[in-house]
Formats: structure tokens, sequence, C-alpha cells
């Protein structure tokens, strides 16, 4: 019972400062995967893995309470639609699903490319979302014996 | 050095982590040689001039060791020893396996030679990519303009895969006490 | 053409893991191991010799860039590959909650 209440106060510690830099460089690799190697599937799963630290450090309880898993699973449900959305935004707009409708704007601009950039950033919170909550879904599973 | 030979030599290292991986007894050094595979692929593809993918492996890797090990780490469980005919079974399959190399060694000769692709479609791509998305990473310009049916396709499959993990952890299985019952109504 | 055989035995040793192993832990590695020589080999179709990475910068060439299209594809095959490993995973959990073995020969019945 006492292992299950996550590891030692130094992981604890550490973890309290790395978690933000980690989900930091996930929003990072999002946004710029228009221009730099990375892009929503990259930076996805490097904010699975951030909320999967905690998961591991301070155990599956304080996650929980933590973090709202019903309100993530909202969040991946509804970006799953947005995409949709955005699909069917580009047959009344731009006259095909999935055209890229908004302007495209100057080449190596952060702002740029359409509807590359929203789409990258959904497709990061579906992953990250999704591939979180099967991690936890499985940590939660008791299979060991004696536990 | 070229490319091919440093692949080369990541291939072979790879192999040889595989065999390791299905062959050895403990759970935790199959799983490590299974890190190898995987570190290696994605060295390889920052050889083959693949950035996006090297990093997506790299992350596929932690993200799978952690799966793994959680789930399958002190696991005890009575392996039953494989009989004879099971080992002759493995060596007919492995001599197939090899028949398989064999034969279709002749079909790779049929494809381009490594280094040399086709570039039908690919060349518009290049071409008109910047001026058609305005992305100058020309990857997410295919995943997300040309081609986003496919990461639709994929968005899909992920959930479904996802909601499947989450139905079957859901559901509350019989214990062990309760399969001695079953196999006595079975009989 | 040696890269494309080797690569190619990879796959066969990920098959033959599959055939003949009887245990679920092997079984679902051997998956693992088929889906990374695929990738590899679809990678290895869209190397060109002396060409660098398919993303514009100032300065650098269009014609001396590698085939931007596996890449897209094989982008995906990484992430479905990841969900489908899980759903593995949670498969064989719940397998060992039932019989408490990973042997496939001892998981007989298909009911209940």
């Amino acid at each position: 019972m006492r292992q299950n209440d996550g590891m030692t106060l130094i992981v604890k510690t550490v973890t309290r400062i790395s978690v933000w830099m980690i989900l930091l460089y996930g929003i990072y690799i999002i946004f710029h995967g228009h221009l730099s190697p990375g892009g929503g599937f990259a930076g996805g799963v490097i904010i699975a893995l951030a909320f999967l630290n905690v998961m591991l450090a301070y155990g599956r309880k304080f996650t929980s309470d933590w973090l709202n898993i019903g309100f993530l699973h909202d969040l991946e449900s509804a970006s799953a639609t947005l995409f949709l959305v955005i699909g069917i935004l580009g047959i009344s707009i731009g006259g095909a699903f999935l055209a890229n409708f908004i302007t495209k704007g100057e080449l190596f601009a952060l702002l740029s490319a359409g509807t590359i950039l929203p789409l990258n950033i959904i497709i990061g919170i579906k992953v990250g979302m999704s591939l979180f909550l099967v991690a936890w879904v499985l940590a939660g599973s008791k299979t060991v014996k004696g536990e | 050095m070229p490319v091919e030979y440093w692949l080369i030599f990541i291939l072979i290292v790879m192999i040889i982590a595989s065999i390791a991986a299905l062959e050895m007894e403990d759970v935790l050094s199959s799983i490590v040689a299974i890190g190898v595979v995987g570190l290696g692929v994605s060295l390889s593809f920052l050889f083959l001039q693949a950035p996006d993918l090297a990093i997506v492996q790299f992350l596929f890797e932690i993200f799978a060791l952690i799966i793994l090990v959680k789930a399958f780490m002190g696991k005890e469980y009575h392996k039953e020893e494989p009989s004879r005919i099971n080992k002759i079974l493995a060596g007919i399959t492995v001599i197939t396996l090899a028949a398989i190399f064999i034969f279709s060694v002749s079909v790779f000769e049929l494809l381009p030679p490594f280094g040399e692709p086709l570039m039908t479609t690919s060349q518009y791509y290049l071409d008109k990519g910047a001026q058609d998305t305005g992305a100058a990473n020309l990857v997410s310009s295919i995943i997300l303009d040309y081609r986003a049916y496919d990461t639709l396709g994929e968005i899909t499959v992920l959930f479904t895969a996802i909601l499947g993990a989450f139905t079957i952890l859901r559901i509350k299985t019989k214990s062990k006490k309760d399969k001695t019952e079953f196999s006595h109504a079975a009989k | 053409m040696i890269v494309y055989l080797l690569c190619f035995v990879l796959l066969l040793v990920g098959l033959y893991g599959v055939l003949t192993k009887r245990d679920l832990i092997k079984i679902i590695l051997s998956i693992g191991i088929l889906g990374y020589a695929v990738n590899l080999l679809l990678i290895l179709f869209a190397y060109r010799k002396g060409s660098i990475y398919p993303i514009l910068a100032k300065g650098k060439e269009v014609s001396q860039m590698v085939d931007p299209l596996p890449q897209a594809l094989v982008l995906t095959s990484i992430v479905i590959e990841l969900g489908t490993t899980a759903m593995l995973v949670a498969l064989a959990i719940k397998l060992f909650e039932k019989y408490e073995t990973f042997d496939i020969t001892q998981i007989r019945r298909l009911k209940g």
C-alpha cells in the first residue's frame, strides 16, 4: 500500500519542477510543427509523458485529484469533433472537405500555413489526452497478486 | 563513411537484439532488448533524414517501455516446457521463413535501388508545397493539408483503440476461485 | 539492396516470433518488431543519396530533399501502433486476471 503512494521525496521535488518544463517543451513542439521537426503527434506524446511523470512520481490517487479525469475525457472527445468541424467549415468556405480556408500568410512566420496550425493543436490535445488516459487505466488495473 | 554502411551496422545490431528479445527468459531483459531495437529504428530515421519520425519514434519507445514494464513486471506464472513436437514445428517454421527469404531476393531486385526513389507525386509536393500550404515543414503540409483524410482516419483508429482498452479493462472478471467452480460446471 | 534484405530479415524475425512463441508477452513484442521493420522499410524506399530532410529553410534547394510522402504515412502509422500496443496490453492483462497465466496453451476456453 505504501508503494502505491509514489516515490521518494527527491523524485517528488524534482518532478514538481521538471513537469512544467516538459509541458512547455511539448507546447513549443506543437506550435512550431509547421516550421521545424515535430508537430501534433510528437508534442502530444510529450504532453502525455509529462502527465505520466506526475503519475509515476506521486501515485495514481494524487493524479486523479490534481487532474480532472472526466474533463480530460471530454477534451479528448471534443478535439476529435473539432477536427471534423474544421473539415466541414472547409466545405462551406473553401469548397472541399478539409480545405485550407484561412489565409496562408508569410512563409516562415509563426502564424502562417492556414488550417495547419489549428489542426496541429487539435491533434496534439487528442494524442496527448488519449495516451495519458490509456496509461492511467492500465496502471489502475489491479493485477499483481497481493495488492 | 557512407550512410549505407551505418545502416547495415545498425540493422545487424537490431536483428541480434530482436532475436535476444524473443529468446530470453526474463521479461525485463526482453523489454530492454525491444528498447534497443526501437532506438536503432530511431537512429536509422536520423541517418535517413527524417527528423520528425526520429522524435516520434524515440517518444514511442519511452511510452511503450513504461506501459510494458507497468503491465508485465512482477507477474509469476507457470510456463510449460516446449515439447518435442513444438521444437520440430519451430524448426519447420525457421526453414520455411528461410525459403521465403531466398525466394524474395529476386523481388527486391525489381524495386528501385537504394538511394534513388521514384519521386512522382512527391516531386509535386516538394515543388509546390510551400506555395500551396504556406508551411515550411513539408511533412506537416502533407499530413495536415494534402492528405488530411489520412490523419482523420488515424484519429478515428486511436479513438477506437482507446475506447476498446477502456471497455476491456472495465469488465469485471471472475477470480480464480470462481474459475474452479466454472470448470466443474463445464464437466 | 543489402539494406532492404537486412530489413526484411528483421521482419521475418518478427514473423517467427508471432508464429512460434507461446508466451503472450513475446507475441506482443513480436508484433512490435513487425511494425518497426515495416516502418523502416518504407523510409528506406524514400531515401535519396546526398539529400537533406524535407524542411524548407533559407538557402536550401528543393531538388536536394528526400521523398516526404512515406515519412508522412509512417508518422501516422507509429502513433496507431502505440494505440494498438496499448489495446493488446489491456487484452493480455484481462486474460491474466482470468487465467493467471500468459501461456496461450493454457488459455483454452474462449467464453465467459
